[in-house]
Formats: C-alpha cells, structure tokens, sequence
C-alpha cells in the first residue's frame, strides 16, 4: 500500500481529534461533486431532484461525523439488540410494508420518514457477524460458521422475498466478506464455490424465475431481444462506445438526454458519465474509487482490534461489489441487477447508508484504545 | 448469555486478517482494472460502431414531401388546391401491442375494416423503421379531440397534418384535370423512389397524371435528432424542397360550367378549342364524377355507383370515337375543292337516293316524303346536308384522297399535347383496311365514309381541332390544355409543330365557312329545302350577334334496314348520335366548338341549341351583344391609328375628342355595315 505507515507517536492532529479521516473525505467530496456534475446532466437539469439529492448528501455528511464520533465498541456491544430489531422491522415489512414498483420494501411507521429496513441491515450485518467473530477464535470453526451463516442467510431472505434479489445478495456477501476475512480456509470456500458451479443447472432449472434467466440470457446476447430485455444494455453500451476518449462533452451525452437510455439517472448513471466524459472520465471514476478502497483497506488493515478490522474491512470490500456489480452490469459483462453506483446514483437513502458506513470507517481510524506505543 | 472463554492469539489474528485484507485489495485493484480493460475495450475499440449506433438511433432522415403544384384556369381560379388534412399514424416501435391500440382507435373513432385492412398492410410493406404509418385519413375535429385525449392510452400514435389535394370545381373537371390518389406499389416503380420516399399519392387521371413531373416537385430532406418517443428535439441539417410548379390552363372554367350546364342530363361532351392558340377551353364529359372522392381512397359503394354501365362516369366521352356523320361534310367538301374534284357551282341531281350497283341508299330526306333535293349544288349540299351529294363525290374522289386530306386536319391520329389518352380515332384508307382487317376496300364503303358512317371515328376533339383549323383557315395550333407553367413564365407555344394546310384557292376557306353559316343562318326563301338545316335553332329562333359556322351531324349507331318503320321508337341504345360543330365569331374566330349527344337523334335539333348555348355564354355579354373584345380587330386598330393621326395634329384642339369619338363610331358601323 502506498499510504505509507502512520507514525502512532506523533501527536494527534486536528483531523483526528474530529475523528475525521482527512483523505477518505477528500476522496469522498471529490467523488460526490464530480457525481453530482453527471447527475445534473442525467436528470436534464431537474433541479428539483438535483436539490433533493444536495439535501440528502449533507445530511449524510452530517450523518458521517456524527457515527465518526462513536467508538465502534460500543455498537459492538449492541449488536445483538441491533440484529435482532432489524431483523424485526424486515418481518414488519412483510406484513405492514408498503409496496412501491411491485416490490415491498419501505416501512411506514409513525412521526418516521418512510425507509428501507434492508439499508439498515446493510450496516447491522456486517457488525453483527463481526462482533460474533471477535469473541471467538479465528479462523473460524466450522459450528461458528454455519451460526454465522444463519445469522446471514435469515435477512437475507427476507429480503429476497419482497422481492430484493439485489440486495439480499449484497447484504448476505457483506457477513460472507466477514467470514472470508476471518480466515475461513480456501478449501472450504473453494469447495463451496464448487458445489455453487455443479448445482447451477439445477438453480436454473428449479430456482431461477423467467425474468432472470432472461437478464441471463441477456447478457450472453443482448440482440436477442433488441427492443425488450436488450434494450438497456444495448443502449448503455452504446452510450459508453460513443463517448470515445475525449467523451462528447458534460451536458451533451445524447442517449440519456433522448430517452435511450433508461434509469440513467440511477442504476445506469454510468453510461451518462462514460459518454460525456469518455474513457478519460471513467479513469478519473475509477481511480477515485480505486483510492477509497485503497483508503479503507488500509483502515482496516491498521484497525486495532480483530472486531475493527473485519467491521471495516466487510463495510469497505463490500462497497467494492457495489462498484463493480455496477459497473459491471452497465459496461455488459454482468447480468442486469437493480445495484445503484456508489455515492453518484440518484438516490438519497443509498448514500446515507454509504456514508454512515465511511463514517464507521473514519470511527474506526480515529478512535484508538490507548496510545502507548 | 455465558460466553466461552477463549485465549486469542490477538499476533496470529492480525496476521489472518492482515493477509486476507491484502488479498481483497489485490482483488479489487485487478477487477476494477478489469472494468477499466471493458471500459477502454467500448470505447477505444469499439467507440466507431457504438458511435454509428448511437446516431442510428437518435438520427434520421426525414423525407419533407414537396408541396405539389396548383392548378389555375385561365382566369386564375382554382382548379385543384392542397387543403389541410389530419390523418392518424401510428409508429410500429412505439406502440406495443398493435391489435390492441386498434381496438382502441376503433373505440374512439370510426375504423371500417377496410381502414384496418389497408392500415395492417402499409405496415407490412413499411421499409424504415420508427417511420409512423397512416392509419386513417381525414380526421374531423370531433375525432382528432377524441384521439388526442386518449392520446396516453395509446403510444406511438400521432395525429399528423398534411396537405390533400382538392377539387373546388367538384365534378365539372374531372374529366380534364383529373385526380390524384395513392401510389400503388407498381406506380411507385416507374417513378424515383426518392423523390417520391414522402408522398403518398400520385396523379391518376388526366392533367394530375400527365403534369406528374411538374407537379410533384423536388423532395427536401431533414436530418433530425429524435428521442426514443419518435419525437423531433432538434433539426440537425435541412435541405428545402422544391414545390412542384403551378400550371395555368387554357380552361376557362365559366365556360366549361356552361358547357356542363348545357349538356343537361344528357350523356354526351363538348370541346372547345381557342383558334388563336390551339387552348382547350372547355373540355366536358357527362356524366362526370367527383375527383375528391378518389383522393383518400373511394369507397367500394361509391367506386361501384361509377362503374354503371350506361352512365359509366369515368369514361371521358370528350377523348372517345364516335361516328362523327355529317360534321365531316365541310371538310370533305374542302378536300374536292382543294383536289380539284369539284367547283363550287358543280351540282348533282338528287332524287332522294344514290344508286350502287343494285343497292338503293336513300338520303334522309326520302323518309319524310319520298324525294329528294333536285339539283344540289356544293353550298346546298351543305347546308341541307345533302347526302346524295357526297355518295356521288365519293365515287368520283374515293377513298385516300379523302383520307389524305382530314389527316392533316387531326383526323386518324391523337395530335394533342397533353391528353395522351384520346382516342386517334379511324381514318380510313386503303392501306388502313389491308393493315387492320387485312381486306382490300370495297366502293360500298366510300360511300359510308363520305357522310361521316362506317369505318369513319372521331372523337368530340378531334372534331373541335378540324374546326378550329377551318376557322383558322388552315393555321395549326396544338390542341394543348396547358397554358404555361409558372405564375410568372409566359405561354407554351403550341405553332408549327404540324405544317399548316395549304390550299390551291384560299378563297375556299371562306366559301366552306359561309356554306357553314348558311347552315345556321339561312333562312327560308319560298323554294323547297333552301334554308339551312339548323336555322330553326339558331337564326330562325333568336337572331344571331354574332356570324356562327356551324354543321350538325346525325350519326347511325346501328345499320337502319330499310324496311323499318322510322315512326317506331327507337331504343335508347340505338338512337343516332348527335353532333353539332361550330365557330364563331367567322371574321374574328374566338371559338371552335364540337358538341356530342350520346343516342341525342338529331344534331341540329338537340346538340345545335346546346351549342349556341354555350357560344352566347361564351361570346355574350350581360346585355346580349358581342364582347367587345371579340369585335373584329381591324376596326379598333384602323380607329388607332386615326386615333394617333388626329393626335399628332397640333391644330385639333377643345372638342378633339368628342371628334374622334364619333369618328372611331362611324368606322364601326361602316364595319357592321359590310359585314
């Protein structure tokens, strides 16, 4: 890692004593203008959405500072409670949730704005499987696993249900990334994957429904279905292929502008920004991400504790997946999931988990049990 | 909650998860290096093919039809015009499930199935994608209110206005301008299809369909931007279209509503030609029909009501052959002056039939009162319409000189310049009965042809043409509706495209043109069968202002045997035909007329007041007299020039002009007077 190592004996200096970690909020102020730059150009210059997500990203800003200042000990030590209420509230959203696009995700609870229990889950399990690993030994046992893997798979399914395949996997990988980073043996994880690939036909078969054998489908060849299933990938792609190096100028993408381009406001934002700003801007897209990632391994690598560290290494790897299923799925080499991009899709909520999680990270990176060197 | 108590080698844990955090990093740097490697592989790689897509899509190129070019009478009024109409389209793409938006179109809107019919195969036969395919034609603002608000049940539907053409004239010009209706796949073939990638109708019939070219005009292009509704955003580049230029007839509609009027219920046509130009000015066929219905595609119902086969509308009797009888008379007359065959004073006596061989043909004169003329000389024969006559200059002249002669009046061939679907009519000859039937001429049938029976055709043109070349004394002009091109370029010269007929004696125009104003003009003298054979409708009903040649015609449409008993009535179907020619005036000639009555029995009784019908229309003015415009020119022009001589005299003062005012007067009442 390039960031070099932190001189513990040095005296602390302004940023730490506001638990702010200054090149992770560099990193992430950069990102969120440059994504607010696209967002504009995306929406067609709606302001009325444009402010709403200004609203949103300094409330979250907020947000982060406020979680920077609480020792991630003491969340440990709730996480039990923690799990089990928001496992209730998933419960709640299948009897009492409101649907919205087909879907019942949201909650509706009194004197409360309208949220998603699933983003909460989204912080709750990678610190509940966290906490469960710091009070026993790793590598994890093989009972401590499959625990663990209850404690996982239950949200998860319940978020499959409503139904959220996309981040019911996303959640399940964020407890499964704490298990990886608690050691679990490649073997078992290979083997694992093994079973995964040989039971795939059977998946396709028994499990999958049409819709998503189609994205499958789909993504193998788009022209099969050029005006139907095809159509979003067919434009994205075309979106990112005509922007070429230079990109064809902020505000002047024609594909989103037109219509083409579907969700490019949120889920496919990428393909706005790819052709606008053309290869060059992607670059400067991934190093930013390149250099978060980077910022919060390496916070989790200087974490003090094992709890800390598998904590923020799950929150910041997991952001990772969020990237790259992204990305992925816009460029077309992954099948279409409903994944928004990090910190620049429209979406308030999204960025708020996002941005109480970095607020964990910068917790994590400041607050130190004892200073003796 | 009792927790196990567990040492923990707090050294090796960091080390576990030290080691798997470094392998996470290794993993995310190469994955997003793999997101750059596809991102770079789009649009590096690929960025031409994603370019041409991207344009593929939101660009097209749109066709903006030409607005076709008007078409004006003489007079500057309005023959066929483009008027706004609403048509409902519908895009392929944008529409989802097409049999579902029909049901909701049919729900709103009246869709017969033949709409639906026609809509589903223009469809099928669209080539350009996201292009919006007409559905229905000719929207009301009650439908178009309904559609519009029903606009969000139903995507990819549009309302589009265009402009159709129309016939303000109705029925009275179908059978000259025309009409205009859809290209059929065929029609579309022999044209460009790229001027033609926008329109959608094509000229049928007439004028419409022989000025196409210079009607349609040239196709704009326009390179939009659309969005993926099919709706413009931005005109990116535009070539204009050229509109198809206006043409300006010789038609004068006043006169070719007369003309209608005249005709009455009667099946019949009439032509009338502008000797100084050779311009139609009245092209009439009855019954006729309304252009308008065909341009939005005819109803089986109304097609089926124009395909009767008696009234048959569609059938432009003006263009069709017909024996033309006795109105060839004047010009075979002409051809025996002219070939030397006859004088003026030669005569024949007529007992009231004409002995070939052992067969009897009787003049009509013999059925009213077993007998004939007596002594019939050249005038006579004209102006009674002396069959005997002719049978006897038949034998004498035969067959080809006659032939030889009314080829060069327009006889036999289609000389016009822009009604290519007149009939040529028959001339008969020799040769023409060798070529066509293969038999050699037999003198029986000379005789048939010198009154105008038997193989002998012409059409209502054809015999306006002959007249106007008699009144012109010889002087071709092509018979020619158009009259320019262009609000602003002058006339198309229809001179000298065939020689002008030349004859030994000019005098003889004159005294065929007198023989023929006889027929109308001259009056009973005592004498047995001397007055001409239309006076009683024409002078000896209401005193002419004008000096009128005229001749009518009475053509069999079936061999009469002899035998018949004449007090019979006929059958409709076997009635003779009518016909009646003319011009007028003689010294100044304004009009050539030829008037045909389908199974009309007499020429001069029914298709003669028809006539003059239709020339005091034309020649009249409010109180009756003569146009002033069609007084004989060399009066005005010798009053010019006393008119410029007086000026140029500086001692005519005062009262000058009270002098030549008078003076021009006396001129024109010496010039009445010598007529």
């Amino acid at each position: 890692m390039s960031f070099g190592l932190r001189d513990l004996s040095r005296r602390k200096s302004i940023w730490e004593s506001l638990h702010i970690d200054f090149p992770l909020l560099i990193a992430l102020l950069i990102l969120l203008g440059f994504g607010l730059m696209v967002l504009y150009s995306a929406t067609d210059g709606n302001l009325i959405q444009l402010r709403r997500q200004v609203a949103f990203i300094i409330l979250s800003f907020f947000a982060m500072l406020v979680v920077a200042q609480v020792d991630v000990h003491n969340l440990r030590r709730w996480a039990p409670e923690m799990y089990v209420g928001t496992l209730s509230l998933l419960v709640a959203v299948i009897f009492f949730g409101s649907t919205s696009g087909g879907a019942q995700r949201w909650l509706d609870i009194p004197f409360l704005p309208r949220f998603q229990p699933s983003e909460i889950m989204k912080i709750v399990l990678p610190l509940s499987i966290a906490g469960y690993f710091s009070k026993r030994a790793i590598p994890p046992r093989f009972k401590h696993i499959f625990w663990s893997m209850v404690l996982v798979l239950l949200p998860a399914a319940l978020i499959a249900i409503q139904p959220d395949l996309g981040t019911a996997l996303l959640i399940a990988v964020s407890g499964i990334f704490v298990l990886l980073l608690a050691g679990i043996r490649w073997r078992l994880v290979f083997s694992f994957v093994g079973v995964a690939i040989l039971s795939s036909p059977a998946l396709w078969v028994f499990y999958m429904s049409d819709y998503q054998k189609q994205r499958v489908k789909t993504l193998i060849n788009p022209q099969s279905d050029p005006l139907g299933s095809g159509w979003n990938i067919i434009q994205s792609q075309t979106a990112i292929g005509s922007g070429g190096v230079n990109g064809k100028g902020w505000l002047n993408g024609v594909q989103s502008r037109l219509d083409f381009l579907p969700e490019g406001q949120t889920d496919f934002i990428v393909a706005v920004l790819a052709e606008e700003f053309g290869l060059i801007g992607m670059l400067f897209l991934l190093i930013l991400y390149l250099v978060i990632i980077g910022r919060g391994l390496y916070i989790a690598a200087m974490a003090q504790d094992t709890f800390s560290r598998l904590f923020s290494g799950s929150i910041i790897l997991t952001f990772f997946v969020y990237v790259f299923v992204n990305i992925g799925m816009v460029s077309g080499i992954l099948p279409v999931v409903g994944v928004p991009l990090p910190m620049v899709s429209l979406g308030g909520t999204a960025i708020l988990t996002l941005m109480v999680s970095f607020g964990i990270l910068m917790s994590i990176h400041t607050h130190h049990k004892s200073l003796i060197p | 909650m009792a927790e196990k108590i567990t040492l923990q080698d707090h050294q090796m844990e960091r080390q576990i998860v030290l080691s798997r955090i470094i392998i996470g990093g290794i993993l995310s740097f190469l994955l997003i290096l793999a997101l750059f490697a596809r991102v770079f592989y789009l649009q590096v790689n690929q960025h031409d093919y994603y370019s041409t897509q991207s344009d593929y899509y939101r660009i097209s190129v749109q066709s903006i039809v030409p607005t076709r070019g008007l078409i004006y009478d003489r007079n500057g009024v309005l023959l066929a015009e483009n008027i706004p109409s609403f048509t409902l389209s519908l895009v392929r793409e944008h529409a989802g499930d097409i049999d579902s938006a029909i049901d909701i179109m049919g729900s709103l809107i009246t869709l017969t199935e033949e709409d639906v019919e026609k809509f589903r195969s223009r469809l099928k036969n669209r080539s350009v994608p996201f292009s919006s395919v007409p559905v229905r034609y000719n929207l009301n603002e009650d439908e178009i209110a309904k559609i519009s608000v029903n606009q969000f049940r139903l995507p990819g539907v549009s309302i589009d206005a265009e402009l159709v053409r129309h016939y303000p004239g109705d029925e009275n010009f179908s059978h000259s301008v025309g009409y205009l209706s859809s290209i059929t796949e065929s029609e579309l073939k022999a044209v460009d299809p790229v001027n033609y990638s926008g329109t959608h109708q094509i000229g049928k019939m007439g004028l419409e369909r022989f000025y196409e070219d210079i009607l349609h005009g040239q196709v704009g292009y326009q390179t939009v931007e659309k969005n993926v509704h099919g709706q413009i955003m931005k005109v990116l580049e535009s070539t204009d279209p050229i509109s198809g230029q206006d043409i300006i007839l010789h038609l004068d509609s006043n006169l070719q509503k007369a003309a209608v009027d005249a005709l009455g219920d009667f099946r019949g046509a009439v032509v009338a030609i502008e000797p100084e130009t050779g311009g139609i000015l009245a092209l009439v066929s009855k019954p006729a029909f309304n252009p308008n219905l065909f341009v939005q595609g005819i109803s089986q119902k109304d097609y089926a009501a124009l395909n009767d086969p008696v009234l048959s509308p569609l059938f432009n009797r003006a263009l069709a052959k017909y024996a033309p009888g006795s109105t060839v008379k004047p010009f075979i007359s002409l051809a025996a002056l002219n070939g030397g065959f006859r004088t003026p004073e030669d005569t024949v006596h007529d007992p009231g039939f004409y002995q070939l061989g052992d067969h009897k043909h009787y003049d009509w004169t013999w059925w009213s009162n077993n007998t004939g003329h007596g002594m019939v000389d050249m005038q006579r024969a004209i102006y009674q319409s002396c069959n005997v006559y002719f049978w006897d200059l038949a034998m004498d002249m035969g067959i080809d000189p006659m032939h030889d002669f009314l080829f060069r009046f327009g006889f036999g061939r289609n000389v016009s310049l822009d009604l290519p679907q007149a009939s040529t009519g028959t001339l008969p000859s020799r040769d023409w009965k060798l070529n066509t039937l293969g038999e050699s001429w037999y003198p029986g049938e000379t005789i048939n042809s010198y009154v105008g029976q038997g193989y002998t055709e012409a059409t209502p043109l054809q015999l306006a043409t002959a007249t106007m070349l008699m009144s012109n004394r010889g002087k071709w002009h092509r018979p020619a509706l158009l009259k320019q091109t262009g609000l602003d370029s002058s006339p198309v010269k229809q001179s000298n495209f065939l020689p002008d007929i030349e004859i030994n004696n000019p005098d003889y125009w004159d005294f065929i043109a007198e023989s023929m104003e006889m027929v109308v003009s001259r009056g009973y003298e005592g004498e047995y069968r001397t007055s001409g054979s239309a006076y009683d409708y024409f002078a000896g009903k209401k005193p002419l202002k004008y000096r009128l040649a005229g001749k009518s015609g009475t053509a069999q449409v079936i061999a009469i045997p002899d035998d018949y008993d004449r007090a019979d009535e006929v059958p409709e179907k076997y009635r003779e035909h009518a016909w009646f020619i003319s011009f007028a005036p003689i010294e100044n000639p304004k009009i050539a007329l030829a008037v045909f009555i389908e199974h009309g029995e007499s020429g001069s009784r029914v298709a003669g007041p028809i006539a003059r019908q239709i020339l005091d229309t034309y020649l009249l003015d409010e109180e009756g007299e003569l146009k002033d415009e069609y007084l004989f020119p060399q009066i005005s022009e010798e009053a010019g020039q006393l008119e410029s001589e007086l000026r140029t005299k500086d001692t005519v003062v005062g009262s000058s002009v009270e002098n030549i005012n008078s003076l021009l007067e006396e001129e024109r009442q010496l010039a009445i007077l010598n007529d």
